[in-house]
């Protein structure tokens, strides 16, 4: 059990953290019955293992929980989507064709099954840097992401978005 | 032409994360190739649009909510809280249920508005449930918005918003005046299905204050909520959904 000054750090520190947290989850699980299960678990985790947390960013410290338990779900739950080789190409979501990206008239509606189309790697470097605003260090910091190979992995992940995008646009006006 | 720069280094340009020097070479760099300049300008439309789009999901009322009830439910049961969920099942430890209960107190704490709230919304339901017993529900009783309104004339020092939403499945059934806090409320009830649900308007005492809250407590929802002008508070054995629902409407 965590003393009671520890407790009240994880106050301070942690739980002021938790719209990042649902943020990221909704994001990785794309639904949000899902992801507030995830988060609901992912912050015992996180009080859990609070002795283990030495001062520091407490934001990514908590969303890099919250991303091992999305995977652990996701592993268990929807393993087609976490397949290493997992091409965004070939095993495209029937739901994020170009033709149903295109059908869509909302300009937001379109564009969150654009990012809900990509792989859960690409999707959370997106949503930590576009959303979340978090730095190259942060975002290696909670994916595990190699720091020198977050920029290209991001790149990779904008292009994808663009592509989808642009496909759609495609679609639309042929 | 294929610029590899416009690959990668022109991300870490856009996002800020080259040094000073690179960043300097960048720009040289991107003079001078039309490919970078593409890359970049991309890049930053894509932000715009991502950023302009309300993507952010904050942590919704319902996953507060939900944490909250299962401590009110396991503080009153006395029993330690189920840690799974719908599809996935774990089998908790001693240590994990604890730290279940530590954590969930914690956040428990940390959400409840504030011990005065937490009083004036255990009075809000007493008053609630004070009004279903016989006689006690109106002072004036009509579904007519007009004839309710002009009621309060007089007898409370401000005038509450009064409609009906009879068409959206909310009749109104009447008004009358209650004591929450040593203040003078207005009490207007509309009617569910069976249910009948309270609305309670009090002038804001904080008037900066625009903040929504929401529970459950002895199986009565409530939802209250501040504008500058006047604080609400809905409570009723009604689905939280249906309270939603009027609330919506009220504060449409």
């Amino acid at each position: 059990m965590l003393e009671p000054q520890d407790r009240i750090r994880f106050e301070q520190l942690v739980l002021p953290h938790l719209d990042s947290a649902a943020n990221l989850a909704r994001w990785l699980l794309r639904n949000r019955a899902d992801s507030d299960d995830v988060v609901q678990e992912a912050m015992l985790r996180a009080y859990r293992f609070f002795e283990r947390f030495h001062g520091g960013d407490a934001r990514a410290w908590l969303l890099q929980i919250v991303r091992n338990t999305c995977y652990t779900w996701l592993e268990k739950n929807r393993p087609s989507e976490m397949m290493t080789e997992f091409d965004e190409e070939v095993h495209q979501l029937p739901s994020t064709t170009p033709e149903t990206l295109a059908a869509q008239a909302d300009e937001r509606q379109r564009l969150m099954l654009a990012l809900e189309s990509l792989s859960p790697r690409s999707r959370e470097v997106l949503v930590l840097r576009e959303l979340e605003g978090c730095s190259y260090k942060q975002i290696g910091e909670i994916t595990g992401i190699p720091i020198g190979t977050v920029m290209s992995t991001l790149s990779r992940a904008r292009e994808r978005l663009q592509r989808t995008l642009t496909s759609a646009a495609a679609k639309e006006a042929s | 032409m294929n610029c590899e720069l416009a690959q990668t280094t022109v991300h870490g340009y856009f996002d800020g994360e080259l040094d000073a020097v690179r960043s300097a070479e960048f720009e040289r760099h991107l003079e001078r190739c039309p490919e970078c300049q593409t890359a970049l300008e991309g890049i930053e439309s894509l932000r715009t649009l991502l950023q302009q789009s309300n993507l952010y999901e904050q942590a919704s009322p319902h996953l507060r909510e939900r944490i909250r009830e299962q401590l009110a439910e396991t503080s009153s049961a006395g029993r330690l809280p189920p840690v799974y969920s719908r599809r996935w099942f774990l089998v908790p430890t001693f240590g994990v249920l604890a730290a279940a209960a530590a954590v969930l107190a914690v956040v428990f704490f940390v959400l409840q508005p504030h011990t005065h709230a937490a009083r004036i919304t255990a009075e809000l339901i007493d008053a609630h449930v004070r009004s279903l017993q016989p006689g006690h529900l109106t002072d004036v009783q009509s579904t007519d918005q007009h004839t309710v309104k002009p009621w309060f004339d007089g007898k409370l020092d401000f005038i509450p918003p009064v409609s009906d939403y009879s068409e959206q499945g909310f009749p109104l059934v009447g008004g009358r005046l209650d004591v929450v806090d040593g203040h003078s409320v207005a009490a207007l009830v509309y009617s569910r299905r069976r249910h009948f649900i309270n609305l309670f308007v009090w002038p804001s005492r904080n008037k900066e204050t625009i903040f929504e809250t929401s529970g459950s407590r002895q199986g009565y929802n409530w939802i209250m909520w501040g504008s500058p002008d006047m604080e609400f508070c809905l409570v009723s054995d009604a689905a939280s959904g249906d309270l939603r629902g009027l609330k919506d409407l009220i504060t449409r």
